[in-house]
């Protein structure tokens, strides 16, 4: 089957195809081949499933066909290590079908998921690889997919791939899900692999669009699947709250032209308040029963902006104590910068703009162009048009969005008019 | 598996006192019992400090030696264990135990298996 077919494919079944995978993998302790006798069983299904009609046991027949082709390919490697493999497949085989709700039960499909979700996402792979392996083998992305989403060649992207796979396997990554002691250590790790996903997606950090509403669905997607494996975890339902709180305003970021449209002059008609509900429940759910978490609290000031008939009557106040907590459970440049324009509203450009002068000197916001376009902003309510069009310049020197990129050139066209009129004022004709 | 924990640490620039090498040695005592106990320790040696190194290389037939460890950083590598454990998540628990994580860095890394040529 050529790549494109089974892509297309994969598509149609992506669900299936990653619970197939999962299994697979522990199985065969090999990824590439799970790959690719996964692929070859959703194809075998497709030719015949019309036909034949669907099988009482879907699950379990996929499981099946692909475990027959992966014996069939490790026979002809004639290697040692492939009849090790044949060996524990069999031994897996004969293991879950004694088990006795049969061969395939769900409750061990889900472990096995959450086993790829904590291997995918293991501390000991690079930053790029986690986020990589878990858009293919977790979303069921495609090569092709996850090399798009990050604006990356397919060679790159199929590389990466690759190192990553090959570090699981050579470093001897364990396909496991950590013991509830180290889950505190190892939960953040996969949570922020998700939230890097949808942080992309919505605002995408190159490229033309500011919102990729596919990235953006899958990063929820997998925040729901997480949410399902890990029912009793809080900072889970959190981060599903605070993607959910957040894309509701996705259609009302952009006008009909794709400009940029910000959180101060949209039309909150356009927000959608089945996402928002359903962020209020998850966050609800994870309030109780302890301190919040980063993700929660995150989650807690996106609520409150939804929650707000207009920027102007948002509650600022509740905002700036909320990234007050923040930065004491999890201090970050990038919470200091948010508080300074929240408190910019709540007291006052003056206040705000204080506050963002004292982060110039951080060196993780050096190159980070909402810093200056924070500025640029506060110094235009203080009618400082000079500094603001300073400001926006070295906004756009950093800027790498285009739709970002047009909206503060039209900043600075403004302020630059602003600034032009001023000076025919002082001297008259 | 087996992997190596390469201890890294910067080398003290004042001599320490009695007491510190003593409670400093006493948790390497304790993790070295440890280790060993568990029935997972293959190897280990601490070296001596890097000024006892010497460089050896040959350029083409000429025997070169030099003074000292052949890279000049600041983290030196002070010893290491080889340690048969099933995963790369074991090993980094005997790693994050170790003294060398507390007071420099450990590295972790699997060692090669070579395939035993077939008779």
């Amino acid at each position: 089957m050529s790549e494109r077919a089974a892509g297309a494919v994969e598509a149609v079944f992506r669900e299936e195809w990653g619970r197939l995978l999962a299994t697979l993998v522990r199985w065969l302790g090999d990824f590439d081949l799970a790959e690719e006798v996964a692929a070859d069983a959703i194809a075998v299904a497709v030719e015949r499933w019309p036909v034949e009609g669907v099988p009482d046991r879907p699950a379990a027949w996929l499981l099946t066909t692909a475990r027959r082709r992966a014996v069939d390919l490790l026979r002809r490697r004639q290697t040692y290590a492939a009849k090790l493999a044949i060996l524990k497949v069999e031994a897996e085989r004969t293991a879950a079908e004694q088990h006795a709700t049969g061969p395939l039960d769900s409750a061990q499909i889900e472990d096995d998921r959450l086993r790829l979700f904590f291997t995918c996402c293991h501390p000991a792979l690079p930053a790029d690889g986690r986020v990589a392996l878990t858009l293919r083998y977790l979303a069921g992305l495609s090569t092709t997919e996850v090399a798009r989403a990050f604006l990356v060649p397919e060679k790159t992207m199929a590389q990466r791939l690759t190192r990553a796979k090959r570090k699981i396997q050579d470093a001897g990554i364990p396909y496991r899900v950590p013991r509830a002691d180290e889950l505190s250590d190892r939960l953040p790790g996969v949570l922020s692999v998700i939230y890097v996903v949808f942080t992309e997606a919505y605002a995408a950090s190159q490229g033309p669009a500011l919102v990729r509403p596919e990235l953006a669905d899958e990063a929820i997607r997998l925040a729901r699947i997480l949410r399902d494996l890990l029912p009793a975890e809080r900072e889970v339902a959190s981060l599903l709250a605070l993607l959910l709180l957040v894309d509701a305003r996705r259609d009302a970021r952009t006008d009909d032209a794709g400009a940029l449209v910000l959180l101060a002059d949209q039309d909150r008609t356009r927000w959608d308040r089945t996402k928002i509900e359903e962020g209020h429940d998850q966050l609800k759910w994870a309030l109780r029963g302890g301190p919040p978490g980063p993700y929660a609290l995150q989650a807690a000031i996106a609520a409150v902006h939804d929650e707000a008939p207009s920027y102007e009557s948002t509650d600022w106040r509740q905002i700036v104590t909320l990234y007050d907590v923040l930065r004491a459970v999890a201090p970050s440049p990038v919470v200091d910068l948010n508080r300074a324009v929240a408190a910019g509203m709540a007291h006052g450009p003056a206040a705000g703009l204080e506050l963002l002068d004292e982060l110039a000197e951080v060196p993780e916001l050096h190159g980070y162009h909402l810093l200056p376009a924070a500025r640029a902003r506060f110094l235009e309510d203080l009618e400082r048009f000079d500094e603001a069009a300073q400001a926006y310049r070295s906004a756009l020197d950093l800027v790498g969005n285009d739709v970002e990129r047009a909206y503060l050139r039209n900043r600075l066209a403004a302020v630059d008019a602003e600034r032009a009129q001023r000076l025919d004022q002082k001297d008259p004709p | 598996m087996r992997y190596a924990l390469l201890i890294y640490s910067e080398e003290p620039t004042a001599p320490p006192s009695q007491e510190e090498i003593d409670a400093v040695m006493a948790e390497w005592w304790a993790y070295d019992t440890a280790i060993k106990e568990a029935g997972v320790h293959l190897d280990g040696a601490a070296l001596q400090a890097s000024q006892t190194a010497t460089t050896v290389r040959l350029k083409g037939e000429e025997r070169v030696v030099t003074d000292g460890p052949f890279a000049e950083t600041r983290e030196v590598l002070g010893g290491y264990y080889v340690i048969d454990v099933p995963d790369l998540d074991t090993a980094l628990e005997w790693a994050a135990k170790c003294p060398g994580a507390k007071y420099g860095s450990m590295e972790v890394r699997p060692v090669m298996e070579f395939d035993t040529p077939e008779q």
